[in-house]
């Protein structure tokens, strides 16, 4: 039992730092231009791919740096060209056409690297076992994902609290007018940070790739849950999403690895009454339950605390 | 005096004329819905009609949300695949109860399951607009449809529940057996929800709806809460597209966790945004041409997703108001008289932008079919996808297609603004 929580505890960290990674691109690009960028998981599936293809071509180290900048210019491109033409339109259109991007990166993903599973391997330099707790070995790559997320995660609040840059980003957050009279660029801003969340989410994928499965169904399967972090964290709200992904990891992680169902915890129901809502329910495990957790938690914080965990605004 | 009793008078006879022209333009579409079978009479011509009527009344009903109320949902076919089910259950308890219900009843049933779920869920979902109810539907649509798989007993677990509709009751002797019964029965209540939802658009609460759209703070200031005008017409909407999902059920015989799906959300979405959203006839225009694409393409390519992608990332960055949008732009240039100003440059604009349009094909088909795949076949003309000479022809298109295009393009948006302020000089833009 201790060994399942040690390693789900760090499993569960594991996957909220990554979580992370991707929900903070999405928040500062949501809190500075109002949009919900529907691609931004997509931009994650496309830094696993150019970094499969990559580490064929030339190695995983070089692919480690190459393929988030590929994806960051990507989300320039997309930024520059895409929602700087749709703004006048409004966010919803905003939104739509980030939908419309993600449905046919998914679709271009498919149809250039098929849609089985790619044979996306740990780098030979990490493939070992770490340490051992009790009886597992916990893998190398595993704490590399970890010190990766760690280190990115300091460098960004370094670099939004402690230079100039941070302070104008965080100024053109709240008054993209006064940032804008007072001469700095704000589209071009609103471009970097776009470039750099998508880099953000490209390199989560460089390194989740051969940890998860790389399939060209892995935007679609992680999408939602990026968006149940992030309102539930509160819109807007860096700490909040740091919280919210290390609470979805965590809870998801350990609902994978409990087996538990109410039938093995107040034993079977009578036979007799034949299968119901009530039998689905009560023989069902906690680990098939997982993949739902997210989205509970979501209606409950709705009902219990509308703004999120930690947002401050209405819309 | 005179002058008064005559525009009076006038004002009836337009009166009169507009309501002439606006009930036969409903009797026109029912009359085309009763005759289309007996010209197009096929098998496969059939069943795509009986395909096209479903994703009209789905459409139609999303864009209560999304056209009349501004709500942008990613989960509207969870209340779509619970009619659907409810249908189901609701045939197998007719015919296992012998109650008196005939099939044309049971969409009906299946729009109150959605209308129930509605209910429900509705309430903590429209407390917020926007963007946020927009990833909120999201999750929901994922919490269901993940549901519907842990709950077997209801909802079947991967197969799904099957019925049998020719079990019911007849009515006036109709076993709807055949698809073209099936065909009349989804007409009817196309026809039925079109009106009906068509007169929500004209209630007092769809004008609220449309308030709320545009400016939720004023509402509130005119006395009416916002929160649930948003919930009455999101009950409404689930009403709606359970009859379309009960509709879906009775044809298939079948109701199965894809019908929940993120992607019967996203179709329903393309549909009506294709078809525009600010015009009644929009999402029916944009469900046609949906169906039709997904029906035709399927068989010509593998990719037809991509191409959905493509337009409809196109309608969204370059004509918002979708394709009734662009219809409709041309109405006030039409009674000015200008319109024959801005036709040759839609002319000269064509040849250009269809090549731009080949060589993005082309350029999707090569990467598609790089690696072992049949010959292209665009327009008759076969191209080998791994030859260079298609290849260059693909380039040539794509980038000098594009190139001209833009020239041509301008030369339409210039010659628009003179028509349009020619026809704004003589009264005719709002």
């Amino acid at each position: 039992m201790l060994e399942l929580i040690v390693i789900s505890t760090l499993n569960g960290v594991l996957f909220g730092m990554l979580l992370f990674l991707l929900s903070s691109g999405l928040t500062v690009i949501f809190s500075m231009m109002g949009v919900l960028n529907f691609a931004h998981a997509s931009f994650y599936m496309l830094g696993a791919f150019f970094g499969f293809q990559l580490t064929k071509w030339i190695g995983f180290w070089p692919a480690l740096v190459l393929a988030p900048l590929l994806v960051g210019a990507i989300g320039m491109a997309v930024e520059r060209y895409g929602l700087r033409n749709t703004h006048k339109h409004g966010h919803v259109a905003e939104l739509l056409l980030t939908f419309g991007l993600a449905f046919a990166i998914e679709e271009i993903v498919s149809m250039i690297w098929g849609k089985s599973p790619v044979d996306y391997r740990v780098p030979t330099l990490l493939d070992f076992p770490a340490f051992t707790v009790f009886s597992t070995n916990y893998p190398a790559y595993k704490i590399f994902m970890l010190v990766v997320s760690v280190v990115i995660f300091i460098a960004l609040l370094l670099v939004l609290k402690r230079t100039r840059v941070g302070l104008i980003v965080q100024a053109a957050l709240t008054h993209p007018h006064m940032v804008g009279h007072l001469g700095h660029n704000v589209g071009r801003v609103f471009m970097v940070v776009f470039g750099v969340g998508s880099a953000l989410a490209g390199l989560a994928g460089v390194i989740a790739g051969p940890a998860l499965v790389t399939q060209s169904d892995m935007a679609a399967a992680l999408g939602p849950i990026l968006f149940v972090v992030i309102v539930f964290g509160g819109l807007g709200s860096l700490p909040g999403a740091f919280v919210a992904s290390l609470v979805i990891g965590l809870v998801q992680t350990f609902a994978v690895a409990l087996n538990g169902s109410l039938a093995s915890a107040f034993g079977p129901l009578d036979p007799s009454a034949g299968p119901s809502v009530l039998t689905d329910i009560w023989n069902v495990t906690i680990a098939q339950v997982a993949p739902i957790v997210p989205y509970l938690l979501l209606v409950v914080i709705l009902i219990v605390r509308p703004m999120g965990l930690m947002g401050t605004r209405e819309s | 005096m005179t002058t008064v009793s005559t525009s009076t008078s006038k004002a009836a006879a337009d009166q009169a004329g507009g309501s002439l022209r606006f009930y036969g333009v409903w009797l026109i579409g029912i009359a085309v819905l009763i005759v289309l079978p007996l010209v197009f009479s096929s098998g496969g011509s059939l069943t795509s009609f009986s395909l096209i009527g479903i994703a009209i009344v789905f459409a139609l009903s999303y864009n209560i949300l999304l056209g009349q109320t501004g709500l942008l949902s990613f989960g509207h076919a969870v209340h779509y695949g619970l009619g659907g089910f409810a249908a189901c259950h609701m045939m197998n308890a007719v015919v296992s109860h012998g109650w008196p219900i005939p099939l044309p009843f049971i969409p009906l049933f299946g729009g109150l399951g959605g209308l129930v779920f509605a209910i429900i869920i509705g309430w903590v979902m429209t407390k917020r607009a926007g963007t946020v109810f927009a990833m909120i539907s999201l999750g929901i649509g994922e919490l269901v449809a993940s549901s519907s798989l842990i709950l077997r007993s209801v909802f079947g677990g991967e197969a799904g529940i099957t019925t049998d509709r020719t079990a019911l009751p007849k009515m006036l002797g109709w076993s709807f057996g055949p698809q073209l019964q099936v065909y009349y029965l989804i007409a009817f209540w196309l026809v039925l929800s079109a009106i009906a939802m068509y007169a929500l658009t004209r209630t007092p609460l769809g004008r609220i709806s449309n308030a709320v759209r545009d400016n939720p703070e004023r509402v509130q200031f005119i006395g009416y809460d916002p929160h649930v005008v948003r919930y009455l017409a999101f009950c409404f909407a689930g009403f709606f597209a359970g009859v379309a999902g009960s509709l879906a059920a009775i044809n298939f015989e079948i109701a199965n966790s894809a019908y929940l799906g993120a992607i019967q959300s996203g179709l329903v979405l393309f549909a009506t945004f294709i078809g525009g959203t600010a015009y009644f006839f929009g999402p029916i225009l944009g469900a046609i041409l949906v169906t039709y694409l997904q029906l035709g393409l399927t068989n010509v390519t593998s990719v037809w997703q991509l191409y959905f992608g493509i337009i409809f990332i196109g309608i969204v960055m370059f004509a918002p108001g979708g394709i009734a949008g662009l219809v409709m732009m041309h109405r006030p240039l039409v009674r000015a008289g200008t319109l024959w100003t801005v036709i040759p440059s839609y002319l000269v604009a064509i040849v250009p932008t269809v090549a731009l349009a080949c060589g993005v094909i082309l350029t999707i088909e090569i990467i598609a079919r790089y690696s072992g795949g049949d010959a292209i076949n665009l327009f008759g003309i076969a191209f080998n996808p791994a030859s260079r000479v298609t290849w260059i022809a693909a380039a040539v298109l794509l980038v000098g297609g594009f190139l001209v295009a833009r020239l041509t393009w301008r030369r339409i948006a210039d010659a628009w603004d003179r028509a349009a302020t020619v026809a704004r000089d003589r009264g005719y833009l709002a």
